[in-house]
């Protein structure tokens, strides 16, 4: 039987889906270029969240209109994360690479805890408010808003990557630094890029969560986690399959949490993700 | 056009190069022969930028290029086709050579050397679509040769360019590196382990040994000369 609760589960899981393939977008793209998997990723969401979070509080200024602040502000953060810490790890072995990202991670989640305390916050009154009626499917305005604002970002993305002359250096870049190099691409400058774009991604789906998602400094760790479960069901630096798999982790929480448990629905996501590295460790979406 | 001279260079700590010197005229073909891991390579990757030398110096046009990195030589008039020809090879064959022309910025310039890179090979044109990962090894000589004529260089480094193709193909890659030379006034350095090949195609030669500039002479002596008779050509 398909009831309109069904409809209305698989609907909101694919909203909250677009947003994960969103972050997740920004984190397979570092990975892509580089090899390093972004611990602070999540916690470049939080400081999108917050940014719309004080603006909102100070001034009353409406998340969607500070999107583009916490964009911006993102970008030029993952770009001094870039230069003053990657740049310095960026042939070493793994694990420091990982302290590294996780270093600012820390750094970046205890500074939070400092300035912000670990209340829960949350944006009530937005431009955007109240639901609309689909024969019987009720979907909250502000997560319709954020879900095309993800999409609309994704796409963005997509298409600088994949039609743009800066994006196929970045796309030379992640496939050989040497080769890109003697072409004539200034391979750090798009490892900078990289980073600036990997973290904008991450702020803007911060600022479009902050109108119906709860805001305090460890939100990061969520959405970072299910980010990194995407880019590996995608695929690692699959673009397309990060997308593809942000949607289906929507899916999956949002059904699971209908047909059983609502508490253990990220025990599905999980198990979905174990299941993909058992069977298909390439990722859904990858090619050996 | 190129002077490399005396230079000494590590590759990760352990020295690759102790003393090569390699002239190239403008105008020349100049080919550099020597056995597998005499560093004929590491010499072009220096010359390319991507490694720097501990001693010596390059100068290409009087202008000192030693210490350039290599994101800024292809802008002076200099490509190199690598050794492995390094493609990108989940991008199409279009933009690889989108990526060859990363320097160049005149949308009618860019139309000017891809025209002429379909010229010399007109398989290419017709496989503008398909993945550079798929094409057969000849192809991607083809399309590595290609991509770095999109630079528009005035000086053409080649790796091997002759390495892991069908015998036939050979033939027409020494071909079209005359044809580079004559017609379209390239200057040639190429590094090879097609001696006699590269030899008689070359105007001058040098040979390299153990990172050493061990004998240089015109294409045509140093075929004939005892030495290389009898270390390369079996004879």
């Amino acid at each position: 039987m398909f009831s309109t609760e069904l409809a209305q589960t698989l609907l909101s899981g694919v909203l909250m889906g677009l947003i994960f393939s969103l972050v997740a977008v920004g984190l397979t793209l570092i990975w892509g270029i580089m090899d390093i998997v972004n611990f602070a990723h999540g916690d470049f969401l939080m400081s999108g969240m917050y940014i719309s979070y004080w603006m909102y509080a100070l001034w009353g200024i409406d998340p969607l209109l500070s999107l583009p602040v916490s964009g911006a502000f993102l970008f030029f953060l993952g770009m001094v994360a870039y230069r003053l810490v990657i740049r310095r790890i960026l042939g070493a072995p793994m694990l420091i690479q990982i302290f590294a990202t996780f270093g600012i991670m820390i750094l970046m989640r205890y500074l939070a805890f400092y300035f912000f305390k670990p209340n829960y916050r949350s944006i009530q009154q937005t431009l955007l408010s109240g639901n609309i009626d689909l024969h019987g499917v009720y979907l909250s305005i502000p997560q319709l808003a954020a879900a095309a604002g993800a999409f609309l970002t994704t796409g963005a993305v997509y298409v600088l990557i994949h039609k743009t002359r800066v994006g196929g250096a970045l796309q030379a870049t992640a496939e050989d630094r040497e080769a890109a190099a003697l072409m004539g691409i200034n391979t750090d400058r798009m490892f900078t890029l990289a980073w600036g774009i990997g973290a904008a991604t991450a702020g803007i789906a911060g600022s479009l969560l902050s109108t119906f998602f709860y805001i305090f400094p460890e939100v990061g760790g969520i959405f970072g986690l299910i980010a990194f479960v995407a880019v590996t069901l995608g695929g690692f630096g699959n673009v397309a399959g990060a997308f593809v798999a942000g949607i289906l982790i929507g899916v999956v929480e949002a059904m699971a949490g209908y047909l059983y448990d609502p508490a253990l629905k990220t025990v599905f996501v999980y198990v979905l993700f174990l299941g993909v590295l058992f069977f298909r460790p390439q990722g859904l979406l990858g090619v050996e | 056009m190129l002077s490399i001279d005396r230079i000494a260079v590590d590759y990760d700590g352990v020295p690759a190069l102790h003393d090569i010197t390699v002239r190239v005229p403008e105008g020349a073909i100049v080919a550099v022969v020597g056995s597998n891991g005499s560093g004929k390579s590491t010499m072009l990757k220096t010359a390319a930028g991507l490694l720097h030398p501990s001693r010596g110096t390059i100068t290409f046009e009087g202008a000192d290029i030693s210490r350039t990195p290599a994101h800024e030589i292809p802008k002076m008039g200099i490509a190199l086709v690598p050794e492995g020809r390094k493609l990108f090879g989940k991008m199409s064959v279009r933009r690889n050579l989108d990526m060859g022309a990363y320097t160049r910025t005149s949308r009618a310039e860019i139309e000017r050397n891809l025209e002429r890179v379909f010229r010399f090979f007109p398989r290419l044109s017709e496989r503008l679509s398909q993945q550079a990962g798929t094409l057969s090894g000849g192809e991607m000589q083809m399309l590595a040769i290609g991509r770095a004529m999109m630079s528009n260089p005035r000086l053409l480094m080649l790796d091997e360019p002759s390495l892991g193709i069908a015998p036939n193909l050979v033939d027409r890659i020494f071909e079209v590196i005359a044809d580079l030379n004559a017609k379209e006034n390239l200057t040639i350095l190429l590094v090879e382990q097609n001696v006699s090949e590269a030899l008689s195609l070359a105007h001058f030669g040098y040979v390299i040994q153990t990172g050493r500039t061990v004998l240089s002479d015109t294409g045509k002596a140093l075929l004939d000369s005892p030495m290389v008779r009898k270390a390369f050509l079996g004879m």
